[in-house]
């Protein structure tokens, strides 16, 4: 079927060969990068095949929840680390994407002033805040997506595992983390747009925001991103790195006197997630075009865990699996059925804890593994008949 | 000396002492775990140290291995280490290795991923990314895993063996870090008598390259080990010496062996 050779010959190639869900995977998601935006674009609206905008957005929106269901995967999944404070990494990705998409606005706000964001002139403020320098520039600006969660996830880790909190603890104060941005950046005094936040965007690079092409186009790099990301996060947890963070799940102090400084290993794989989940945040900003406070709240970061634990912990197909099939389950419900989501959300938490801890991604397995166990004692049978 | 003395990798004309604690203390609340314990372990000496429930045996290991820190009191690796100064992980890699009472291996990981993750190495996380296992490494681990007569579950999940297996499983790790010092928290509990014999047979071999420490409350198996025992009681050393002399000794039937 697909000429093995050409994996054989690189790392990931090899990577690849072993993992036939991560296969099927990124041919989906490379596919749909491909076919949704051509779908919107040259289809004529109402046609068959006719991509409406609205659902290239809401489809963009769903990958950058996959990315930020991959990055806690990585962590929880393979090194028990729940952390219960991932959207404040993803949040804070989002404001540095959209502290430059405000730059970006120029004159063009209500006011009218190329110097200052609307809410800044709103406030009587008179100039920009030091922490505003440098946004105006998009790569300064998407450095900055890395580095603040980076920084964030790097002073919170080696505090945290230094001092060996671990299990519900840790995920206690990662929820007290994210409570405290949240109400951080409420305040107006913070200067990131207090409760309303930052939005009214117009354009990125000079394509605007509102076009279908420029949708379609951030669309594809959500697209792109979760294969990149997945591809990274399989090579880190297949490599002898991989099998640490299991080792630490599994037995912690056992791997502590095998002589390894789990805190490193911990904080590294917990700098790396924050990053993923800060870029996931910059790619959702410009797709649903604001960010405000809302997004540091608890219950986002819980349900991401719920995304990962419906999807299937530990295996990252899962994460995106459960990222996607959840959002899309709550756009149609929060549509039909207003008020009963949360109770649904939880339900479908209870239910996966008690009857499919492995998730969605664990029951297809069960279910190939029984078919392949009937196959195996029915073909003797086949072979006497014939 | 030459009867101590089994393993040229010692340097023992150097060390006198392989490990030694002096006046070791520690209380938890109130309650004195350790008291004033003191013990002298030679290079290349195997050492089984019993005691009954409570005697402080765990504390002891927890102490040498930097997971619980004495009040007062020295503790000495080779001589000159002072240990109360380092943490697990640095213990680990100066030559201690730490079997668990509990078996505790990685039980999702297979035998053989056990056995590379403890293999000595460098333990920096960027070594570890990008590690790849020569042909080298690979057969010393091969070599380990059949001395622990684990062949033919190389492949198989830690977690899919049995107690004893468990056990083995976890010796073998300790052997692949490369330690000087091996302290073996009750290697046979839960064990059948004849995993416990091969499992005495084990150690024996293992001694010939090692200094090894065993703590153990099944008798049987100290009569196998053969060696120096020490008797804890109350967080102190109630008596040391070979079996047939400490198990004569009043004291030593009063609070453990009449038991």
């Amino acid at each position: 079927m697909i000429n093995t050779k050409i994996f054989e010959h690189s790392a990931i190639g090899r990577l690849l060969l072993a993992d036939k869900a991560g296969r099927y995977l990124i041919a989906v998601l490379l596919a749909a990068m491909v076919l949704v935006p051509l779908c919107n674009l040259i289809m004529p609206e109402g046609s068959f095949l006719y991509v409406p905008t609205y659902v290239v957005v809401l489809l963009g929106k769903y990958l950058c929840y996959a990315l930020l269901a991959l990055a806690l995967d990585l962590i929880w999944g393979y090194c028990g680390i729940l952390s219960l404070g991932h959207g404040a990494f993803f949040a804070l990705g989002g404001y540095a994407m959209g502290m430059h998409l405000m730059r970006q606005i120029g004159e063009r706000g209500v006011y009218g002033n190329a110097e200052l964001p609307d809410f800044m002139v709103f406030l009587n403020w008179t100039e920009l805040p030091w922490y505003w320098y440098g946004f105006d520039n998009f790569f300064f600006s998407m450095f900055m997506v890395a580095l603040v969660p980076a920084v964030l996830a790097f002073v919170f880790g080696w505090l945290a595992f230094r001092s060996r909190v671990t299990g519900v603890y840790l995920s206690i104060i990662t929820q007290a983390m994210t409570y405290a941005l949240l109400l951080a950046f409420f305040r107006n005094d913070m200067g990131f747009g207090g409760n309303n936040g930052l939005t009214d965007f117009k354009d990125i690079l000079g394509f605007s925001l509102q076009s279908d092409v420029t949708r379609c186009v951030l669309f594809a790099l959500s697209a792109l991103s979760v294969v990149l990301a997945y591809v990274l996060c399989r090579a880190i947890v297949s490599s002898k790195y991989g099998r640490v963070l299991v080792a630490i799940r599994d037995a912690e102090s056992r791997t502590r006197f095998m002589g390894y400084r789990v805190e490193h290993f911990k904080l590294f794989v917990f700098v790396v997630s924050a990053i993923l989940a800060g870029i996931a945040g910059a790619l959702y900003v410009p797709q649903v075009g604001i960010i405000n406070p809302g997004e540091f709240g608890p219950i986002n970061s819980i349900e991401i865990v719920i995304w990962v634990a419906i999807g299937g912990r530990g295996t990252l197909f899962g994460a995106v699996i459960g990222a996607v099939a959840v959002n899309y389950a709550k756009t149609y419900f929060t549509g039909a059925f207003p008020e009963v989501w949360l109770f649904m959300l939880g339900t479908l938490f209870v239910i996966s804890t008690l009857y499919l801890p492995k998730g969605i991604v664990g029951v297809v397995t069960q279910m190939r593994e029984r078919r392949a166990e009937r196959n195996a004692t029915s073909t003797p049978e086949q072979g006497a008949e014939s | 000396m030459s009867a101590v003395v089994k393993s040229p990798g010692f340097h023992s004309d150097e060390i006198q002492s392989m490990l030694y604690l002096s006046g070791v203390t520690k209380s938890f609340d109130g309650f004195k775990a350790i008291n004033n314990l003191s013990l002298d372990i030679a290079p290349g000496e195997l050492r089984a140290i019993i005691g009954p429930n409570g005697a402080g045996k765990s504390t002891m290991m927890d102490i040498i291995t930097g997971k619980t820190r004495p009040d007062t009191g020295q503790v000495r690796f080779q001589d000159s280490i002072d240990l109360t100064q380092y943490d697990e992980a640095d213990i680990a890699n100066l030559g201690i290795g730490r079997k668990f009472q509990k078996p505790t291996v990685v039980e999702t990981l297979t035998v053989w991923e056990n056995v590379e993750l403890a293999l000595a190495g460098t333990r920096s996380v960027m070594r570890a990314l990008f590690h790849k296992l020569s042909a080298e490494q690979a057969d010393k681990i091969t070599d380990v895993i059949q001395l622990v007569g684990l062949k033919a579950k190389t492949g198989d999940l830690a977690g899919s063996l049995s107690h004893g297996q468990k056990q083995w499983l976890e010796i073998g790790m300790l052997i692949v870090q490369g330690p000087e010092l091996l302290l073996v928290d009750e290697p046979a509990a839960g064990m059948t008598d004849h995993e416990t014999m091969e499992t005495a047979a084990l150690l024996k071999e293992i001694n010939k390259d090692h200094t090894v420490v065993v703590v153990e409350h099944d008798m049987d198996f100290i009569k196998a080990l053969d060696s120096k025992v020490t008797v804890l009681h109350e967080g102190s050393v109630l008596a040391e010496g070979r079996l047939e002399v400490v198990s004569a000794n009043p004291r030593v039937i009063e609070v453990y062996l009449g038991r």
